[in-house]
């Protein structure tokens, strides 16, 4: 089949950028979209210019390395799929590809389609775990999960952190992949005991980052490679409220005791 | 050259808590006095650096990917083994060690298949409490699955996303340390050289992938977490990015590797389609828990296989291993599938695949349990070639998996170079010549969370680490090696892409030194290897500069590796004059079909020296004795 890619090329990050486009008159409907531009790759450094940069690692929708617009949806027209396993089979013949790079204030362009999305790591830094140590953890059986919780935690995990939500929210909003972990780990006991800091601490990050706010559009949840579903922005809003005033009656308590039975000054003496 | 395992004396169920007893320990205060560089970001690197940065030490963690969750480790679908026995089925340290012993065809050292049975148990507890979400029963309690090569229940598992999940849970541990300020996370940097200073593994080169600089990292040890190289087939399971560069520079700078041609073909892979194909896609093994293997009995049938009548079909692991079936290990299934496919009797357009038909599970069991089983694996089938799984029966043929061989470790998963660690797939230690299914998370993680920390404690105990700095010698004459083979790459300008290299030395060692091997077809691919090794120095083309992001030549780089390492494999597997487990050298196999050990000559780890980019490698062999599993001939009918 015969294809014309439409692609955004751009040096560096303080390159100005330009799409340009290119005609592939040999495409197998069997190859994946990574593996289109593989040939097309080819084919440009055989000429001598400088292939297309793009991301791509595992190529089995897992990793979460891939990941462009193709005729403005975020991972192509196919749902629950990313760029490396969306096959050609699924576009017609002498179809135009708009490709371009995600395309957000907190994942700065580096080259043609790649750029950087650290700031989801740091959004994970600022409580996406649980604290526990090497060494510190009982038998396994000692916390029983229940299935239906278990199974819940699981969709909000499956999350590869690729970025689509980010792209495909007009607001570029990082709710979705905050979302995602603060119910995996808030749906499970073992998650339980840092509930409080972890929606307290990942949601300032978030809002730190140049990322938007969430306005319930629900476009990131439609673009999803993974389904996670909508409902782990609730979580999140429901857990971080519940955090704040929980934070809050803390502060009344340790700025403005009322008397000296409120902040136990009298046991203490 | 001699090696010494430095495997503890006494009783093997002993050995690790004896090790740990008299391994040396750093003070708390000191400890975030020593610098510890962490190659690698998969479930070997990240669990190792998150629990060395809990521990206190200073930890920089280096990985080529935009963020550590990417590692390949990710990829693994089916399970993770652990001995708990929570299935009452029988099973113990004991067994899995046995099991582990005897699937890897007994070439692997009994010592560290104990501990890393002993350790499995740990690993789950580790998991659990970091919120991985294992698969529950409905009690709340933790279910298993099976897999092969055992006939217990012992694989834990998160749909078919284990490796996902665990993965981010060593991440997500790592974050934890990063916000604690003792690990300091390097992404998008490749290392490509080892500094060694009188002796000692002292730093690395590296190169920031982004703006093309070359830096140097010094530490007082270095641990290599940086997997396997089955991408030197080029078509196989592992990422596009995973390579041996770091493993085969240490190597050059004196890391013994051994046993290079140890490598694994997993029997469920979707089939080859096109010459345009980039990789291939593994479905998981834990699919012949339900799925039955077959072949049409008569040569050349294209009829489809809904029309092929069942006394038609010959289901032929079931006939020939009626005990195990469609659960035999991963190098039995490999071969077999292959000898059906000689035969003629292969299916699909190419004649290269056999169907994995899950009719009777849902006939039994009903398509609703086989979904929850199996959902994703189905829809990801399905997503790559247009046919649904839950009517027509897959088509799998077997492809490159993993690598059992890697740089030569003792015990302590210390190299031959003193303050080098490997852990992980990128080391050679505990799968022997075959690994079983949901055995490289175990590894991994074990080596990551559980041994690395106290050995390389150990080692920054009982040794003294003078100042090193940028002006040595050593370090000037890395920098300046590394700058060399960068500006050689970009200058050659000759007419052949990378790719296209690397897809003609993929085809050779695949070919010769992939599911069977022949003395002959070895000579003959290390000629050709060498042949177009010249070429490529010779004729590949490099667009671009080494300033800035070029994924050409961060391959370019990586496939010259593979060339130097596939002749190794070659010139290992020409060594061996038997078979076993992946190693399948034709000459050598019992009259109906089955691998032939020679314990009586290669009852050995084989670990090479680097000879030269044209010298000859030198073999150095560490004996494997075997107190408490006996070599027998692996039977699994």
């Amino acid at each position: 089949m015969k294809l014309t890619l439409k692609i955004w090329r751009q040096k560096g990050p303080s390159d100005k950028g330009k799409f340009i486009t290119y005609q592939l008159n040999d495409v197998n409907p069997e190859m994946s979209m990574l593996e289109c531009l593989d040939v097309l790759n080819e084919s440009l450094i055989e000429r001598g210019e400088e292939p297309v940069a793009f991301e791509h690692d595992c190529r089995e929708g897992i990793c979460g390395s891939c990941g462009f617009m193709i005729n403005g949806v975020a991972h192509g027209p196919l749902p629950a799929t990313t760029v490396c396993q969306l096959t050609m089979r699924h576009f017609k013949d002498g179809q135009q590809l708009v490709i371009e790079p995600w395309r957000a204030a907190a994942f700065p362009l580096l080259k043609d389609l790649v750029v950087d999305r650290r700031a989801f790591d740091r959004i994970i830094e600022a409580g996406g775990f649980v604290s526990v140590s090497t060494g510190n953890a009982p038998d396994g059986n000692t916390i029983p999960v229940g299935k239906e919780i278990a199974d819940r935690a699981m969709d909000a995990a499956a999350c590869i952190g690729c970025g689509a939500c980010v792209a495909a929210c007009p607001n570029a909003s990082a709710a979705l992949f905050t979302g995602a972990k603060i119910s995996h780990l808030g749906l499970l006991p073992q998650g339980k005991p840092e509930q409080d800091r972890r929606a307290l601490g990942m949601v300032a990050q978030m809002n730190t980052e140049p990322f938007g706010s969430c306005t319930n559009i629900g476009e990131c949840t439609g673009v999803c490679p993974k389904e996670i579903p909508l409902e782990v922005i609730a979580h999140m809003n429901r857990d971080f409220w519940q955090a704040s005033w929980k934070e809050r009656e803390d502060l009344v308590q340790t700025i403005a005791p009322v008397t000296s039975w409120s902040n136990k000054t009298k046991t203490k003496s | 050259m001699t090696l010494d395992a430095h495997i503890p004396s006494g009783p093997i169920e002993q050995a690790w808590d004896k090790a740990r007893f008299e391994m040396k320990l750093v003070n708390p205060a000191n400890k975030r006095k020593h610098t510890i560089l962490v190659v690698g970001s998969g479930l070997a690197g990240a669990s190792a650096a998150a629990s060395l940065g809990e521990l206190g030490y200073k930890v920089r963690c280096f990985c080529f990917q935009d963020s550590p969750r990417r590692a390949h480790s990710i990829a693994a679908q089916g399970g993770i083994n652990a001995a708990k026995n929570y299935q009452n089925d029988g099973d113990s340290i004991f067994r899995l060690f046995y099991d582990t012993v005897k699937g890897g065809d007994f070439r692997a050292r009994e010592a560290n298949v104990y501990r890393l049975a002993e350790n499995s148990l740990k690993i789950i507890d580790q998991c659990v409490a970091q919120g991985v979400p294992f698969a529950r029963e409905y009690g709340g309690m933790l279910t298993n699955r099976s897999f092969g090569g055992a006939q217990v229940s012992r694989t834990f598992y998160a749909r078919g996303q284990t490796g996902q999940q665990l993965l981010l849970g060593a991440y997500q541990a790592l974050e934890r340390q990063v916000h604690a300020g003792t690990v300091t996370m390097i992404p998008r940097t490749e290392m490509l050289d080892l500094i060694v200073v009188d002796g000692q593994a002292r730093g690395i080169v590296t190169r920031n992938l982004v703006t093309g600089e070359l830096d140097v990292y010094f530490g007082d040890a270095v641990v290599l977490a940086t997997g396997g190289y089955g991408n030197v087939y080029y078509l196989s399971t592992n990422a596009k990015g995973s390579n041996a560069t770091a493993i085969w520079r240490a190597h050059k700078r004196g890391a013994l590797f051994a046993n290079p041609c140890f490598t694994q073909i997993h029997p469920t892979c979707i089939p080859v389609s096109g010459d345009y194909q980039s990789k291939l896609t593994l479905m998981s093994e834990s699919l012949r828990n339900d799925g039955r293997i077959w072949v049409p009995k008569q040569k050349g049938d294209k009829r489809p296989p809904s029309q092929i009548p069942e006394d038609e079909r010959d289901y032929y692991l079931e006939r020939r291993y009626p005990s195990f079936g469609n659960l035999v290990p991963r190098d039995v299934a490999s071969r077999n599938a292959k000898a059906v496919c000689d035969e003629g009797r292969g299916v699909g357009e190419t004649g290269l695949g056999v169907y994995l038909d899950f009719g009777d599970a849902i006939n039994r069991l009903g398509e609703h349990v086989i979904r929850e089983r199996y959902g994703n694996l189905f829809d990801m089938y399905q997503r790559i070639t247009d046919e649904n799984p839950y009517k027509v029966p897959m088509r799998i043929y077997p492809a490159i998996h993993y690598t059992m061989g890697g740089l030569w470790v003792d015990y302590h998963l210390q190299s031959t170079i003193p303050g080098l660690f490997v852990a992980g797939e990128a080391n050679f230690s505990d799968h022997g010549a075959n690994r079983l299914g949901a055995s490289a998370l175990m590894q991994g993680l074990s080596d990551g969370y559980f041994i690395i920390p106290y050995t390389v404690g150990n080692y920054i105990a009982t040794h003294k680490f003078a100042k090193v700095d940028e002006s040595s010698s050593e370090v000037k004459s890395a920098v300046a090696g590394v700058e060399q083979t960068i500006d050689k790459l970009l200058s050659i300008k000759g007419k052949r892409t990378v790719d296209s290299f690397h897809r003609e030395l993929g085809k050779i060692v695949w070919d010769e030194c992939g599911m069977s091997r022949t003395a002959q077809g070895l000579e003959k691919a290390i000629g050709q290897i060498r042949a177009l090794r010249e070429e490529f120095w010779q004729n590949v083309t490099v667009p671009g500069s080494g300033d800035d992001l070029n994924q050409s030549l961060e391959k370019a780089g990586r496939v010259a590796d593979f060339f130097e390492l596939g002749e190794l494999m070659c010139i290992d597997a020409r060594e061996r004059n038997e078979s076993c487990g992946g190693h399948f050298r034709e000459e050598y196999q019992t009259t109906d079909g089955e691998a032939k050990r020679d314990d009586e000559h290669y009852s050995y780890a084989a670990a090479w020296g680097y000879g030269g980019a044209d010298g000859k490698p030198m073999l150095t062999k560490e004996p494997l004795e075997f107190h408490y599993v006996h070599p027998s001939q692996r039977s699994y009918k």
